[in-house]
């Protein structure tokens, strides 16, 4: 579904010269959910806006379903971080929610299904008609993410986006992120600098090194598809698994080659 | 709170308009040039009363209203196609900086030649004056466009002109309100100057028409009248912005989270 292919992105200006992104090559199967993990300030931010087509990498290349991105392709959907200046404080929840459903063709009846669809499954069925800063933090992500599933994504990309949240709404966040991703089959990529958010969430990891980035593995994420947060975070796999990709980060920080691997650490 | 706000304003307005009968008759200012507050309200109950007043000030108000529209329009539109235009902003920045600082008034003997005592003359130097104050407003309302929202605009495949409507317009919209109201303030004060200097008609006029009689209370009665007159645009153009900008955080207040 998403196939990226050397992509590289040098930021030039003011006579300074930053290789943010090195050399990255990954696919993202259709369905898939895919975690991406690596040290703060490696370039994950710069890595999703290319493939999200909001940044021209500087080489290569993104596919999304076998088409070239040159531009925000319209089978795609971005959650950023900073919810508060992504939702439009001059709407209301609803209005925020169909803005983008306009510039596609729909009928309004259409329209309107999907907004209150998406809210409903985000849980903020009667809050379309309240400002977005009349809400909390984490209502104001769940808005963000209700805009994009009525936008009907083929590919959600997230960018960090429970950040900014308290521990118990990124729980909460997270639970519907998952329980979403099997309802709706949609293949979502999830940057994060939290290790345990990208095991717990993630069908499979990709570790990514320090700033200038490459891919440093792959990992498998073989934990049962049911969830939560009190089990699934106490399961002794789930301690391995994070284990292993901790000291791959602690590694990539150091800067320490290792060999890169795509198979799981061994039971 | 607001309650006693409104009594200590009261209380002051009484006191100075005691101190403004007071001050003449007890013969400290001449009597002859600074009538007192009750031979000025006269005045103006005969002025009121007189059926070219009401012309005097919708001419007045006509000047005030087409001009500030045309500033405001042009202001708004130039603004927009100059920050959105790339290289525009920049090529044009010094002429901007050379033409606002002019004054408007010293475009009078232009407006004179150019229109006579017409309404044109009028509208020449209060669109001149009002202009900047919009334009400026809007460049600088143009710039605060927030990265996220606009990233998230085009992700969601918004072209040039929806985002120029969903977004750079309410982002630069208090800016555009703080422009429109310094602007209807300028426009007023333009209006009035042009009528006074130029002679055409309308309550600038009427006050010069009143001062060469040596009909001083007459004189002060119109001057009032100019005075409420700023005040209720102002008045109106803050009410107007508190409605358009109801989601603003300078409007909204504390809001419950």
């Amino acid at each position: 579904m998403l196939d990226v292919r050397g992509l590289r992105k040098v930021y030039e200006g003011s006579g300074r010269r930053v290789e943010a992104v090195r050399d990255l090559t990954f696919t993202v199967a259709a369905g898939e959910l895919v975690c991406l993990v690596g040290p703060s300030g490696c370039g994950k931010t710069t890595l999703l806006k290319c493939v999200g087509g909001l940044l021209e990498p500087t080489a290569g290349e993104v596919f999304l379903a076998g088409r070239k991105v040159d531009g925000p392709p319209p089978g795609m959907a971005f959650v950023f971080q900073e919810y508060g200046r992504s939702l439009f404080p001059w709407m209301r929840v609803g209005q925020n929610v169909e803005l983008p459903l306009k510039q596609k063709d729909l009928g309004k009846a259409r329209r309107r299904e999907l907004v209150a669809d998406a809210l409903a499954s985000v849980g903020l069925a009667d809050a379309a008609g309240a400002y977005p800063w009349q809400l909390s933090g984490g209502m104001q992500q769940r808005v963000a993410i209700a805009r994009a599933l009525a936008y009907e994504p083929e590919v959600l990309l997230m960018d960090e986006p429970f950040a900014a949240v308290d521990a118990q709404t990124r729980a909460d966040l997270e639970d519907l992120v998952r329980r979403l991703w099997r309802e709706r089959g949609i293949t979502v990529l999830f940057v994060t600098h939290d290790i345990d958010e990208a095991v717990y969430l993630g069908e499979r990891v990709i570790v990514l090194s320090a700033s200038p980035t490459v891919v440093r593995e792959q990992l498998k994420v073989d934990l049962p598809a049911e969830r939560d947060q009190l089990s699934t975070r106490v399961a002794p796999r789930f301690a391995e698994l994070r284990t292993h990709v901790y000291e791959r980060i602690q590694a990539a920080k150091r800067g320490v080659a290792t060999a890169k691997t795509d198979t799981p650490p061994p039971h | 709170m607001r309650g006693a706000n409104a009594a200590l304003g009261a209380a002051g307005l009484a006191a100075f308009l005691l101190l403004a009968e007071a001050v003449p008759r007890l013969g400290l200012v001449e009597e002859d040039y600074f009538p007192p507050a009750g031979r000025i309200a006269d005045a103006l109950g005969t002025e009121i009363t007189d059926g070219a007043f009401w012309t005097a000030l919708g001419d007045t108000l006509t000047g005030w209203a087409l001009g500030l529209a045309i500033a405001v329009g042009a202001g708004i539109v130039a603004g927009v196609v100059l920050s959105t235009v790339p290289y525009l902003r920049e090529a044009t920045a010094s002429t901007i900086e050379f033409l606002r600082p002019i004054p408007s008034v010293a475009l009078i003997p232009l407006a004179v030649l150019l229109y006579g005592t017409e309404l044109e003359s009028v509208l020449l130097l209060v669109v001149y004056a009002s202009f900047w104050q919009v334009l400026i407003q809007v460049l600088y309302g143009v710039q605060d466009v927030d990265p996220v929202a606009e990233e998230t605009a085009r992700s969601y495949g918004l072209g040039p002109w929806a985002r120029i409507r969903h977004v750079l317009w309410p982002t630069a919209l208090p800016y555009v309100m703080t422009g429109v109201r310094l602007a209807a303030a300028v426009a007023l004060i333009l209006t009035i100057t042009a009528e006074l200097v130029i002679g055409a008609p309308g309550l600038g006029a009427r006050i010069a028409v009143a001062q060469t009689s040596q009909a001083v209370p007459e004189m002060y009665a119109l001057i009032v009248v100019a005075g409420l007159l700023g005040l209720l645009i102002n008045v109106g153009a803050r009410s107007v912005e508190r409605r358009a900008l109801a989601w603003h955080q300078s409007v909204r207040g504390e809001v419950a989270v």
